[in-house]
């Protein structure tokens, strides 16, 4: 069903951009309490971890449940992780802080979680800039693969950011570094036997092709 | 005597012959207290509750606009109905604040359990308006009603021993539910030194906007110490105790190399994960910069002198 295949990718950002949308309009309607700032920025946070979680689910839903779709929207889903982490950076830096440059440097400087949040971001800048078809012919398969193992990396980071971040509450950080730790886990650990299925099935796409078995 | 009442619309003010009677009040505002167990109406909206007498009125804020009731009650850190900022208006239902006691033990003349409306007969109310500084930058401006505390340590007679003085919070975890999670060590303990207990702007607070205290902000009364950053004022009181040693004080023993004892508003201390040196006051923008002793620093500074404030946080 090419159509429906399609309609995939267009699906998944559109769903995706839905808690962007529910910030706009809670922002417009007052619906973000009393302190809108402070709220928008944990709301943010909270989705660039949860799309970073769902891009990581993918090769395991592909490798343990057979599932080809969520490879498929993978680098949609990633492509959300970085653009509500550029949002959440931009909140802090232009609307918490006002662009007030000095206090910000003295926060990546002097605030362990702002500088591995920071340092979070900045690994996930050239995961994004590679995103497309034409980077993965320049780099190489195999370059482009080793250079995007680097969300791994920024998924400990971004994890480790909420966990020095919460006052008290470590429910949410704790849940999103063992559904984390999982999904890792499960990228280790020896898949099931299983048919491979014919590469047709999967799709030509060079960005999203069927993961080769884990070393 | 003038007794003030803060503006409300004529349709919304308390009949003259309630407000005379001060028991009469305080009994209305056990049921006012009961009624938040309904349904309300949505949440948000003007000052509700049961009206209190205020004998005088004191704005120590600078003129700064008060922070609206939706503000000072719709964002709460007490964590025993919650740990969202909105949860603990969410669940104040369960908070009965009438008939409650208040034991004064240790090192005074006579340890006795004083009800709190005996307690309200005590001392005239009056409001006083304080800048409110949260240990996590944000802040508000809050008319309280209450009496000052030096009055109650007076009247009760501490010995000579009597060094500190420490508020503690119920403890149940049927009125209180967030107490059945360990997120800190039941009941929430905090203190003050005995001098800075009897300076003049500490206040037990009994009500805010001229209404009896919702139980979202530590009702039927609680400490305010508006030099402090805002976790040293315990809420819902149920214990004031006069020792001769420091009592261990809640967040300070969670996370000692965070929140000190003293606790004093310092912009040039920061906390370990973010700076105290500008605070968001709610329903503004930009952030401002925060004063030394949240601008109380020409009242209380003397109480400091000689001590290192940057060990002593």
């Amino acid at each position: 069903m090419p159509g429906r295949r399609r309609l995939l990718v267009p699906a998944a950002v559109a769903i995706g951009l839905l808690p962007l949308a529910k910030l706009v309009f809670d922002a417009a309607t007052g619906g973000l309490g009393q302190n809108p700032i402070a709220e928008a920025l944990n709301r943010l946070g909270y989705w660039t971890l949860l799309f970073l979680a769902l891009t990581l689910a993918a090769s395991p839903a592909h490798d343990w449940l057979g599932l080809s779709w969520p490879v498929r929207i993978r680098r949609a889903l990633g492509l959300l992780t970085f653009g509500y982490a550029a949002l959440h950076l931009a909140t802090y830096a232009g609307v918490d802080q006002f662009f007030d440059w000095a206090a910000i440097g003295t926060d990546i400087a002097k605030r362990k979680f702002i500088a591995v949040g920071f340092a979070t971001f900045l690994l996930l800048a050239p995961l994004a800039v590679t995103s497309t078809d034409g980077w993965v012919r320049r780099l190489g398969y195999r370059r482009w693969k080793a250079l995007h193992r680097l969300v791994y990396a920024a998924a400990l980071g971004g994890v480790i950011h909420f966990l020095w971040r919460v006052k008290i509450d470590l429910r949410e950080p704790l849940f999103f570094a063992i559904a984390i730790g999982l999904l890792v886990l499960l990228r280790l650990v020896p898949r099931p036997a299983r048919p491979r299925r014919a590469p047709a099935s999967a799709g030509p796409r060079a960005a999203a092709p069927p993961p080769p078995p884990t070393p | 005597m003038a007794r003030y009442r803060p503006d409300l619309r004529e349709s919304e003010a308390t009949p003259e012959a309630l407000w005379l009677r001060r028991r009469d009040f305080l009994r209305l505002g056990a049921a006012g207290a009961l009624s938040a167990l309904l349904p309300g109406p949505a949440l948000g909206g003007g000052p509700e509750g049961a009206g209190l007498p205020v004998a005088r009125r004191v704005d120590l804020a600078g003129g700064e606009k008060q922070s609206t009731w939706d503000q000072i009650t719709g964002y709460n850190n007490f964590y025993e109905l919650g740990l969202d900022k909105e949860d603990p208006r969410r669940n104040a239902g369960t908070l009965r604040p009438r008939p409650w006691t208040v034991r004064i033990e240790g090192e005074v003349k006579q340890p006795r359990t004083v009800d709190v409306d005996d307690l309200l007969e005590w001392f005239p109310l009056e409001e006083r308006v304080y800048r409110m500084r949260c240990v996590e930058a944000w802040s508000i401006v809050v008319p309280w009603v209450g009496f000052p505390l030096a009055d109650l340590v007076r009247r009760v007679e501490p010995t000579s021993r009597a060094r500190y003085v420490s508020f503690t919070t119920l403890l149940d975890e049927k009125q209180l539910p967030g107490q059945r999670r360990a997120v800190l060590p039941w009941p929430y303990v905090e203190g003050l030194r005995i001098d800075e207990a009897t300076h003049p702007l500490a206040l037990l607070a009994v009500g805010v906007y001229g209404r009896v205290l919702p139980g979202q902000n530590g009702a039927p009364v609680r400490l305010v110490v508006p030099w402090k950053y805002g976790f040293k004022g315990a809420k819902s009181i149920v214990k004031i105790a006069f020792t001769a040693e420091q009592p261990r004080t809640t967040w300070n023993l969670m996370a000692p190399q965070e929140y000190g004892f003293y606790a004093n508003v310092n912009p040039k201390v920061d906390h370990p994960r973010w700076s105290q040196a500008k605070e968001r006051r709610l329903g503004e923008f930009l952030k401002r910069p925060t004063l030394p002793f949240n601008g109380y620093a020409d009242q209380v500074a003397s109480l400091y002198t000689g001590l290192d404030l940057v060990r002593n946080f």
